[in-house]
């Protein structure tokens, strides 16, 4: 069971059970929903965007522990990271995953360099039906960015 | 008990590896694996007298027409259906409730008229009610669940009344396996009028079923889920209903004379049936109703009220495992759905699909209901005439990898 261990590694249970940032956040902020109809799972979204970099951001919905522990990772990915970083990070996570074809971004000789705890998702690959969960939270993300008219 | 082990050898399928283990499928309540028999009727039927029904004059196309009425003839008797005209071959379920509800919606029902339905409802006996009501202003009104998972008819005195037109409910619930108070319902209706649909897609395949005791107007269940093919249904309808209720699809087959600006329907069953009516399929429901009469269906409820109760025995050993529906096997159907610590339905699926056993995971089509049981989603064993106590232990034991896997002590 080798791709169970590398599907369900330590760190993403971790973040499955100690998501970040859960919640709402108050004042000025772009708020984006993502929902996947065929399995329930559910996210909603806030950022803050000011002078071109998201400053705060809270998440909440429910799902299974590839897409929370996804969501709670792209939250460490992405506050305090200018707009172009974000589009970078997301662009990676997407390559990485095989949503989008090119080359390889990760470093296999330091792990966690390019993606940190993201870099954990790359065993869902070996599982395409799950890739979609790992998804969602990015494409919540990037129809936030899109309100956010950044 | 009656054993039905020797039943595994018609089911092909059933001697497949997935991910390197012998098959378990544990997912009838989605759709039934098919045995021999009933694939060598719709292969049978393609290479010996493929033709359309009811059009020819040729050899082939009487035979295939024989053949498909004979197939419901068959479905007829193995309901107790009062004639084979009573039963009109659909798609689905979902279709046949769409038929229903579609024609009774424009046509019969008005504005302030009640439709009551039950929160266990699947959507497909939710939806077309609801696109109903935006036509006609009916209003949808629900019988909840108890603690128990028992429809509640505590408040059936308070919801009925004679604005109460039609009560649709579903035979067996495809989630916790409780079955509807039909008989109850029959008699509500009777006292205010209303008609009684019967959402038998997990009734017909498990439970013996003769539509003269159930008293109610219509039942409607699926090909696929009692060993037949995908893409046919049956509506079956007490005569005067069929007569009343409107046709929903036009088209050839369905009419007696068309003209340039109006036409007259076929007589029933026809009526229903517009185009090229799903013919292979329906033939191989036939063979699949002879099937389970070989069987009996008295014996695949034995079937089923054993298996359901072993596995409830064997996932209360289970740590963290809570299962959502009657306790009781006698009065519950064969769909076990169940949460496991805090481990997502999805999860568990992938895990158990890792150990070779299919179960289905998420909300069932049945989101009010899942609304009500204050889940997201859950995982769900669903067992059939072809599951075995040792399907059962495999289930037990790969849920206890998966606890490990998930960093939980066995």
């Amino acid at each position: 069971m080798a791709d169970l261990k590398e599907l369900y590694r330590q760190v993403i249970l971790d973040h499955y059970r100690n998501p970040r940032r859960r919640g709402k956040l108050s004042g000025p902020h772009v708020h984006a929903e993502g929902l996947n109809p065929s399995c329930g799972d559910e996210f909603f979204l806030d950022i803050r965007v000011e002078d071109g970099a998201i400053t705060d951001a809270a998440i909440e919905g429910q799902g299974c522990s590839i897409s929370q522990a996804s969501g709670s990772m792209m939250m460490d990915a992405i506050v305090g990271k200018t707009i172009d970083e974000v589009r970078g990070v997301s662009g990676q996570f997407k390559l990485m995953m095989g949503i989008d074809e090119g080359e390889d971004p990760l470093d296999h000789e330091r792990p966690g360099a390019v993606l940190g705890d993201l870099e954990a998702l790359q065993g869902v690959r070996k599982f395409p039906v799950r890739i979609k969960c790992a998804d969602l939270p990015w494409t919540t993300l990037a129809e936030a960015l899109e309100r956010a008219e950044v | 008990m009656t054993d039905l082990t020797h039943l595994r050898d018609d089911f092909p399928i059933l001697s497949r590896e997935v991910n390197g283990h012998p098959l378990v499928y544990l997912d009838s309540a989605a759709t039934t694996q098919k045995p021999v028999q009933v694939l060598d009727a719709v292969d049978h039927y393609y290479r010996t007298m493929n033709a359309n029904v009811h059009r020819g004059a040729h050899a082939l196309s009487v035979e295939a027409t024989d053949a498909y009425e004979g197939a419901r003839a068959r479905v007829a008797s193995f309901i107790n259906a009062g004639s084979p005209n009573e039963v009109v071959f659909t798609r689905g379920t979902t279709s046949a409730l769409n038929i229903i509800a579609y024609g009774y919606g424009l046509n019969v029902l008005k504005p302030g008229d009640k439709v009551l339905l039950t929160i266990m409802e699947h959507h497909s006996n939710i939806v077309p009610w609801q696109l109903i009501a935006r036509h006609t202003g009916v209003e949808l009104v629900y019988l909840d669940l108890t603690e128990d998972y028992e429809v509640d008819l505590s408040q059936l005195d308070r919801i009925l009344d004679d604005a109460v037109k039609i009560i649709t409910v579903s035979g067996m619930s495809n989630v916790t396996g409780t079955l509807g108070p039909v008989t109850q319902l029959v008699a509500a209706a009777k006292s205010v009028g209303a008609i009684v649909v019967v959402d038998g897609a997990q009734l017909v395949p498990h439970y013996p079923t003769d539509v003269e005791a159930l008293g109610a107007d219509f039942l409607v269940f699926s090909g696929h889920k009692m060993l037949g093919p995908t893409g046919i249904g049956v509506m079956w309808g007490k005569a005067e209903r069929l007569e009343e209720l409107e046709p929903t699809e036009g088209g050839g087959e369905m009419i007696s004379d068309v003209q340039l600006y109006e036409s007259r329907w076929a007589a029933v069953p026809q009526k229903f049936e517009a185009g090229t009516p799903p013919i292979a399929q329906a033939i191989g429901l036939g063979a699949a109703v002879d099937y389970l009469e070989k069987i009996g269906m008295t014996a695949v409820r034995e079937h089923e009220v054993d298996i359901t109760g072993y596995a409830l025995e064997r996932l209360a050993d289970v740590p963290e495992l809570t299962v959502y529906g009657p306790s009781d096997p006698s009065r519950r159907g064969g769909a076990v759905s169940f949460e496991l610590a805090d481990i997502h339905a999805h999860d568990v699926a992938t895990i158990l699909d890792q150990y070779g056993i299919a179960v289905r995971a998420g909300h069932h089509c049945a989101k009010p209901l899942m609304r009500h049981l204050e889940v997201a989603a859950t995982a769900r064993a669903s067992f059939y005439v072809y599951n075995t106590h040792d399907d059962v232990d495999r289930l037990v034991d790969a849920l206890m990898e998966a606890r490990k896997v998930f960093g939980l002590d066995g």
